[in-house]
């Protein structure tokens, strides 16, 4: 799958997620993404960006860009170098939370998106990737 | 290494003058923004400058940190302050300090070639003062525009959260922007304290403005809703947008009871219904 640009932006305070969701919008308007999915892959991209920071003590996310023709997508990886997960399956359950939230972030993350993979362990950080296709 | 300057006071005391004048050309020269410094007022912060340099490196060596260094880190960051209002880059505002290095160590040459190691001892002792000042220009630049940074954000704080009397009993809340934690919370203060002083029933919260709800977002809103209806007053939550609606239900964000509309108008007239206001037929 061939990757035809790629960025990375640091996450580490409130303001560094305001900064991801404003390149991801970017990305997917370049792509032309429709309205809709480019709400939902920010949305995603806002919540993924969220966990990072504030369970994983920040990181960074690196974002694609997919050319697959005739289709194109945006893929978004986060890490961070926290704790980990050491449930996923349990973490991915709506109303699941450790943190005080809604405990809907990484399941709706998931709904939001066409591929979502969670790759995690205890004490050796998280990483979650998604894609979107156009 | 921080030697002592032995002999850089008394170059300042001998050579005083001659060294303003080649530093004054120094800088007219080098200049990239002609003009936009008056020469009278440049060498008027060249020959304050000196004085206090000397005043300075005299009584107090070469820690710039001593109480000796008072006079010349204000004068500093006076020069900074103005250049700074001027336009002037940060690095343009430290060369004021740094184009002093070649007229100086031009003297030092001069008076000490028949000594290299003092010469030495003197140029080295010399840059790292004159850089330690250098900077410092530059830190007082920063620290100017972080001032002015967070003061514009705490003007956005107040100028995005007001909240409008649309009728007897019925508030608006247009919402515009990111609604972080902060926001949030200034928001919902001053909803609360408007519901309070107007005593109104009805509270339209308009996010036609926030560009994406995600949890955190939904969280917070439902928040401010929870403390209204405490307070007695119920909320409609207005401009909720196809692509957003989408997003919520993929999110699977229970919004309960509250009750929603796509935009300000149906929130309005909704109001309206709910506090018994008749209105015209066909409206």
């Amino acid at each position: 799958m061939p990757v035809v640009k790629e960025e990375t932006v640091a996450i580490g305070s409130d303001a560094d997620v305001v900064l991801v969701r404003q390149r991801v919008r970017r990305r997917a308007q370049e792509l032309r993404f429709s309205l809709v999915d480019q709400t939902k892959l920010v949305t995603a991209a806002s919540e993924l960006a969220r966990n990072a920071l504030e369970h994983g003590r920040g990181g960074e996310m690196l974002l694609q860009v997919l050319e697959e023709p005739p289709r194109s997508g945006l893929r978004l990886v986060f890490v961070d170098r926290g704790p980990g997960i050491s449930n996923v399956e349990l973490a991915m359950k709506d109303g699941y939370t450790t943190g005080g939230g809604l405990g809907l972030g990484l399941g709706g993350a998931k709904r939001l998106v066409n591929e979502f993979a969670v790759e995690s362990a205890p004490g050796a950080g998280t990483r979650v990737t998604v894609t979107k296709w156009h | 290494m921080a030697v002592n300057l032995i002999h850089l006071p008394r170059i300042l005391e001998r050579h005083g003058e001659a060294l303003l004048a080649d530093w004054i050309r120094e800088q007219l020269q080098s200049r990239s923004r002609t003009g936009a410094i008056k020469e009278g007022e440049l060498r008027e912060q060249c020959a304050e400058f000196l004085r206090l340099f000397r005043e300075a490196t005299t009584k107090g060596g070469v820690d710039m940190t001593r109480p000796e260094y008072g006079p010349l880190r204000e004068l500093l960051a006076n020069v900074s302050a103005s250049r700074g209002a001027q336009g002037f880059s940060p690095s343009e505002t430290a060369k004021f300090v740094f184009s002093f290095k070649r007229p100086l160590f031009m003297r030092l040459r001069e008076e000490l070639m028949r000594d290299p190691v003092a010469l030495a001892d003197e140029t080295w002792a010399a840059t790292e003062l004159l850089d330690e000042l250098g900077l410092y220009t530059t830190e007082v630049y920063q620290k100017a525009r972080e001032a002015v940074i967070v003061r514009q954000q705490e003007e956005m704080l107040e100028l995005s959260t007001p909240v409008v009397k649309l009728w007897d009993g019925i508030l608006a809340l247009p919402m515009i922007g990111t609604l972080d934690s902060n926001r949030t919370q200034v928001v919902m203060e001053t909803l609360l304290e408007k519901i309070v002083e107007t005593g109104s029933e009805v509270a339209i919260i308009d996010i036609t403005g926030v560009p994406t709800v995600d949890t955190l977002v939904a969280q917070h809103l439902m928040k401010t809703v929870a403390a209204a209806r405490l307070m007695g007053a119920e909320c409609i939550i207005s401009g909720i947008r196809p692509a957003i609606a989408q997003t919520i239900v993929h999110l699977a964000i229970d919004l309960g009871t509250v009750v929603t509309k796509a935009n300000l108008a149906d929130a309005f007239k909704a109001a309206l219904d709910k506090l018994g206001v008749a209105q015209l037929p066909g409206r």
